[in-house]
């Protein structure tokens, strides 16, 4: 390593934090544009979907288990378990399934 | 001014917060690991992981530390794959009262990492901050602990565990997606054609070469972009508007 640790360490977290600090401190208004306000209505959606999906199906030791902890989630978020039950029933089934395959 | 500090939306943010540090607790684990490998000690590890809060920026810096990378390129790579934050922030800055004070606009920014972004765009209404402080409270630590006791200890969580708990991330977001989708069709859309930009782009030549990252900003400001001119939101129909308006109403009863 030729560069100090602390120093790369330093860089990255003033980068990162600026990239997350500068909108949420210089938009301090609502926003009236109706095609922005729609982008950015649509941005969590977009983005949360992206993440998950193939990542999921890449996250576990097996794409099988992978598409089962998917089809579990989206299961029992659809018949509306909170946040922390659909988590913990996708990683339960996961482990499950792992457990023969 | 209103009092901003509110005990009930700091448990809520730890309740909410939970499965978010378990999710966080495995791939900070791997995390670690990777650290370890790549000759990084355990404290610099945690070190980097409680300043900087994420998984894909982190992961790219360790290959950087190791080829001996100019500060310039560690801080370049750190932009292109966290630009997405950017947008996070931008969403964010709608979702949060007009005249919240400054200070805990700094505070909050550091929370904005994918997780805690997507829990916080789930509110109903307006995130109060201290729900982002609660999530905080339990998902620093586990980011943080998880890389130390990686890079620390190597193997000591068995990869079954490992590999069952990395879906938790994955549930949380599908949590946060699917009950939104169920009422809006427009939505219920959006997340179909989502999902097969995201698995063509994940397969496609080329394309997949390009950071996870900067392929997740791509993709958003593409389809985000292309549902707000084809699907403008209309604020009386969504009832965005009154429920904030209601809002407006019990803040005011209360003080």
């Amino acid at each position: 390593m030729k560069g100090n640790i602390y120093i790369y360490i330093l860089v990255m977290a003033v980068v990162t934090y600026l990239i997350r600090v500068l909108p949420l401190t210089l938009i301090r208004k609502p926003i009236k544009n109706q095609r922005i306000r729609s982008f950015l209505y649509y941005v969590p959606y977009v983005t949360l979907t992206v993440m998950t999906f193939p990542g999921i199906l890449e996250a576990t030791s097996s794409v099988y288990s992978g598409a089962a902890g998917l089809l579990a989630a989206f299961l029992l978020a659809f018949f509306g378990a909170s946040l922390f039950q659909v988590a913990a029933g996708a990683c339960g089934i996961v482990f499950l399934l792992e457990l023969f395959l | 001014m209103k009092k901003v500090a509110d005990g009930s939306w700091y448990c809520r943010g730890i309740r909410d917060g939970i499965p978010i540090a378990l999710g966080y607790l495995a791939v900070s684990f791997t995390l670690g690991i990777a650290a370890g490998n790549a000759g990084i000690g355990s404290f610099p590890a945690a070190i980097m992981s409680l300043m900087n809060l994420t998984s894909a920026g982190e992961f790219a810096a360790l290959g950087l530390m190791t080829a001996g990378a100019a500060y310039m390129e560690m801080a370049g790579t750190q932009f292109v794959i966290n630009l997405r934050y950017l947008l996070m922030s931008c969403a964010l800055s709608q979702k949060i009262s007009p005249d919240l004070p400054f200070f805990h606009r700094l505070f909050m920014s550091y929370g904005i990492t994918d997780e805690i972004f997507g829990i916080s765009a789930a509110v109903d209404g307006n995130v109060n901050p201290f729900y982002v402080y609660g999530a905080l409270t339990v998902a620093v630590p586990g980011w943080t602990i998880g890389t130390w006791l990686g890079a620390a200890s190597g193997n000591i969580l068995p990869p079954r565990v490992l590999s069952a708990l990395n879906v938790a991330i994955y549930g949380m977001f599908i949590a946060i997606i699917v009950p939104p989708a169920r009422k809006e069709k427009v939505l219920a859309g959006m997340i179909g054609v989502s999902m097969a930009a995201s698995l063509l782009a994940a397969r496609l030549p080329l394309i997949s070469q390009i950071s996870s990252g900067m392929r997740i900003m791509i993709l958003t400001v593409l389809i985000a972009w292309f549902g707000a001119v084809l699907f403008p939101i209309h604020e009386k129909e969504s009832g965005e508007e009154e429920q904030k308006e209601q809002r407006k109403e019990v803040f005011s009863d209360e003080r």
